[in-house]
């Protein structure tokens, strides 16, 4: 098959030796969990549950909410002792409503005799995939089921599946192709005859062999879901990069893959639809690398979504804040953690903890305007550009020269030689771009309204001028008709409204 | 100094700092420094010396100034750099007031003014090297024949202070003139070319570099030789001095395709004067040359063209320094049309245009 390739891109040092060959092994329950109902982009699950109830796994918590959104269900059998907010996975650990369910000590299985998924038509299973609660499981939470139904109305004949894992540290896509490869397929398999899509490719960068060849080995129909190697360089893993490198088109700015054919999905979605359709579980679990220079005993760990950070930390052998920075994620486009008192969710593919030979950065110094940025950006952007006029506000000069278009990959600020922090420039930047479209809405808003009420008062008083006139008018015809017919009689009724 | 840790990936670097990529520079430099202290004696070593500290001390004095870190400026290499490179360009037995005045005028006039590291719109050194030719036109043309070190004619410690620091004159034994100057004043007595050229023109002799000329722009091999190393260090691009030598190269063969009597060909060109320091040292100085491939491409031909121009219809017999400046003060402009293609867009910025349906699988004709 032929592949292409992307433009600008780095090669982080990878570091995936320490857990690329640990087995996933399932983390024990933790005494508590705390199930955050918000796990994805989009509109938080409604809770259906509240403080006292019993929950069976897998059962419903919260429900989705909106045209965007996904229920969230319970990871294990126990009492909910309250829904409140809490800590989330955010570098500002903002509080999202979240259960917390005390674990019970006797654990019943979490799968459910289900019907054969592969007898469902479409619609069937795109329902159960919104159902169960998938979202995209490479760490942009998006709702696998929404995705889904935007490629069954584009009527899609590709679907990609992601198994580039081209962040460093992380290797659970990696261990689950290994180890699972099997279930991935099935899950393909399922995906693409809710798409009713013709082919599915399976994308993995070349540095992971054996996840590679056990794939390769698997797909007995390449015809139909074949399995390709692409060269090992980061941003490969993200959407438009990817799609670029299978088939060779940029998707067009303002459109989605969609409308090109092609849809993408992480194979640990495929294996989160693959449990869903055919074991019955919802997703309540994932495959997380616990890793990085602080962690003493790293691991790939099948871990209960609501597991705290902290909880995971222990296990590996990390003593209490024993490391410099924390992380969810990988270290590109991961995000910092204040504190480890916050749960793992949907999309937190790893926690690495770094040691402080590893986050030892120099002070940003002035851009040499080496253009190493530029040569790198897989967006064909300006970075040294932007930085320079976000610094001094030119927040509408950096939108012209594209600052929207940004992935906020971190490439840039991966090679930048003085250590210039631009994807901190490129958040604040695009913040700033968002407030401005929500004040420009918010003013042509009230600029529309004004105008409404200037034509309501307007027609309010040519109504009132009419009036007047008719009244003059009929009181003159009166007048001529009776000669002294008294003026009081005249109708007083008058036409105001109230605003 | 309050400093925060941005928040924001990515949260792993790669080494690559800014010091180390002077230091490169700097080292791909030392082979040329040590041939021109060679062969032109110790005044040369003073010259060299006296520029790269004065650097230092100037570039001290203005962040002291602005109450920047003094330790942090001094250690990004740059001044080092900007000194050293100064003195390669300067004629080798200058007066101690030459380099000190021309590196002052390179840090101070040249880079602080506008803010200092990254700021400036011109290349330090080779403003100050036109500052110095206009102001002491004398001086800066006051050329020495090659007097290598331990050989006879070479000055001993207290002659290269005496000339260094008290204005000696050069010994008219050792008085000497460059290639350019030297052919340039042959034909405006109206000697023909090949004349003028076979009296003085080796491409071997000017290959290694052993003829009079400023301290370190004679070697044009080594000097080619330090520019190979900084491509293969990945320091600099290959696009500028590329571009620049074989435009040089190509307007040098036209002309002198067109008449050989008149006009020099390529070897001449590529291996006399400041060519090679420039191809590989001066126009990839990062801060003053555009951001973009394209840029870059355009960047070094104009070089080329505005070096070409000047050698051979200007007044001065080199044009280095004078193009690059010039082209300096284009590369804003340049920046503003050069600039890549961005993902999903046109050239123009506009969305790519969706694939006509009909060339889609039969699948999705159907679709809505």
């Amino acid at each position: 098959m032929k592949l292409f390739t992307f433009r600008g891109g780095v090669h982080p040092s990878e570091r995936k030796e320490r857990t690329r060959d640990l087995p996933i092994e399932p983390m024990p329950l933790p005494r508590r969990l705390y199930v955050p109902l918000q796990q994805h982009i989009g509109e938080p699950a409604v809770p259906r549950v509240s403080a006292g109830d019993r929950v069976q796994p897998g059962q419903l918590l919260g429900e989705g909410a909106g045209r965007i959104s996904a229920p969230v269900h319970a990871p294990a059998h126990g009492r909910v002792l309250e829904v409140r907010d809490f800590a989330s996975p955010h570098p500002a650990a903002l509080p999202v409503a979240t259960a917390v369910i005390e674990v019970a000590d006797q654990q019943p299985s979490v799968c459910r005799a289900v019907e054969d998924p592969f007898r469902l038509d479409g619609d069937t299973l795109a329902r159960r995939i919104r159902e169960a609660g998938i979202v995209g499981m490479g760490g942009a939470t998006f709702p696998a089921a929404v995705k889904l139904g935007m490629a069954r109305r584009d009527r899609v004949e590709t679907l990609i599946i992601n198994g580039g894992e081209c962040e460093p540290y992380l290797t659970c896509d990696d261990r689950l192709m290994r180890e699972r490869g099997e279930e991935i397929l099935q899950g393909i398999e399922l995906m693409l005859r809710c798409l009713d899509a013709e082919r599915a490719v399976i994308v993995v960068e070349d540095n992971k062999d054996a996840a590679l060849a056990n794939l390769r080995a698997l797909c007995t129909e390449p015809d139909r879901i074949r399995t390709v190697s692409v060269p090992t360089r980061y941003p490969q893993g993200s959407q438009k990069q990817m799609i670029q490198s299978v088939t060779g088109r940029e998707v067009p700015a303002g459109s989605h893959s969609t409308e090109l054919g092609v849809v993408m999905h992480n194979v640990a979605t495929a294996f989160a639809v693959f449990e869903a359709l055919v074991r019955g579980k919802p997703l309540t679990s994932r495959i997380v690398t616990v890793g990085g220079g602080a962690v003493p005993r790293p691991a790939n760990l099948e871990v209960p979504l609501g597991t705290l950070v902290s909880d995971l930390l222990r296990y590996c052998g990390v003593e209490e804040d024993d490391y410099e920075r924390l992380l969810v994620g990988g270290p590109m486009m991961g995000q910092w953690l204040p504190h480890a008192q916050v749960p793992v969710v949907k999309g937190s593919s790893g926690i690495i903890a770094l040691s402080e030979a590893e986050t030892r950065v120099s002070l940003p110094q002035p851009c040499i305007r080496c253009s190493r940025c530029v040569e790198v950006c897989p967006a064909g952007l300006l970075p040294l550009e932007l930085a320079k006029r976000i610094r001094k506000e030119d927040i509408d000069g950096a939108g012209s020269l594209g600052l929207k278009d940004c992935i906020a990959c971190g490439s840039c600020a991966y090679v930048c030689p003085s250590k210039i922090p631009l994807v901190q420039y490129f958040h604040y930047g695009k913040g700033q771009l968002q407030a401005r479209a929500v004040q420009a809405r918010k003013l042509e808003r009230t600029a529309e309204l004004a105008a409404s009420k200037e034509r309501r008062v307007e027609e309010m008083e040519k109504a009132k001028a009419e009036q007047a006139a008719r009244r003059k008018a009929e009181a003159a015809a009166k007048k001529a008709a009776a000669g002294t017919a008294p003026a009081e009689n005249a109708p007083k009724s008058c036409a105001i409204e109230g605003d | 100094m309050i400093v925060i840790t941005p928040q924001a990936g990515p949260h792993v670097r790669n080494p690559g700092k800014v010091p180390s990529l002077m230091a490169k520079v700097v080292l791909a430099l030392v082979p040329a420094t040590l041939f021109g202290i060679y062969l032109f004696g110790l005044p040369a070593l003073n010259t060299v010396l006296l520029c790269v500290v004065s650097a230092l001390f100037f570039e001290g004095l203005c962040v002291r100034l602005v109450n920047k870190r003094l330790g942090l400026v001094l250690a990004d290499g740059s001044a080092v750099l900007t000194g050293l490179l100064l003195a390669l360009t300067l004629p080798p037995w200058a007066p101690w007031w030459i380099a000190v005045g021309g590196t002052g005028f390179a840090i101070v006039v040249g880079k602080q003014v506008y803010g200092g590291l990254g700021q400036n719109p011109f290349n330090p050194a080779m403003l100050a090297r036109v500052a110095l030719l206009l102001a002491f036109p004398l001086q800066m043309t006051t050329w020495v024949a090659p007097a290598p070190l331990f050989s006879p004619a070479a000055p001993d410690f207290a002659q290269s202070l005496t000339i260094t620091f008290n204005g000696a004159a050069v010994p008219d034994s050792l008085s000497g003139a460059t290639l350019l100057g030297q052919v340039k004043t042959d034909l405006d007595r109206g000697l023909a070319l090949p004349q003028a050229l076979g009296a003085h023109f080796s491409p071997l002799g000017q290959g290694i570099g052993y003829a009079a000329g400023s301290l370190g722009e004679t070697s044009t091999l080594l000097l080619l030789l330090g520019g190979l190393y900084l491509l293969w260090q990945n320091i600099i691009n290959w696009h500028t001095p590329v571009s620049f030598l074989a435009t040089l190269a190509l307007l040098a063969w036209v002309f002198q395709q067109l008449d050989p009597t008149s006009y020099a060909g390529p070897l001449y060109h590529l291996s006399s004067g400041a060519v090679m320091l420039a191809a590989f040292f001066i126009l990839t100085d990062p801060v003053t040359s555009p951001a973009t491939r394209a840029g870059q491409l355009l960047f070094g031909a104009g070089c080329a063209l505005l070096v070409y121009i000047i050698r051979t219809w200007g007044g001065y017999p080199e044009g280095v320094a004078f193009a690059v400046l010039l082209m300096n003060a284009l590369t804003p402009l340049v920046d503003h049309y050069f600039k890549p293609r961005q993902y999903g867009r046109t050239r123009r910025g506009k969305p790519l245009p969706l694939p006509p349906l009909e060339k889609m699988a039969p699948s999705r004709r159907g679709r809505p």
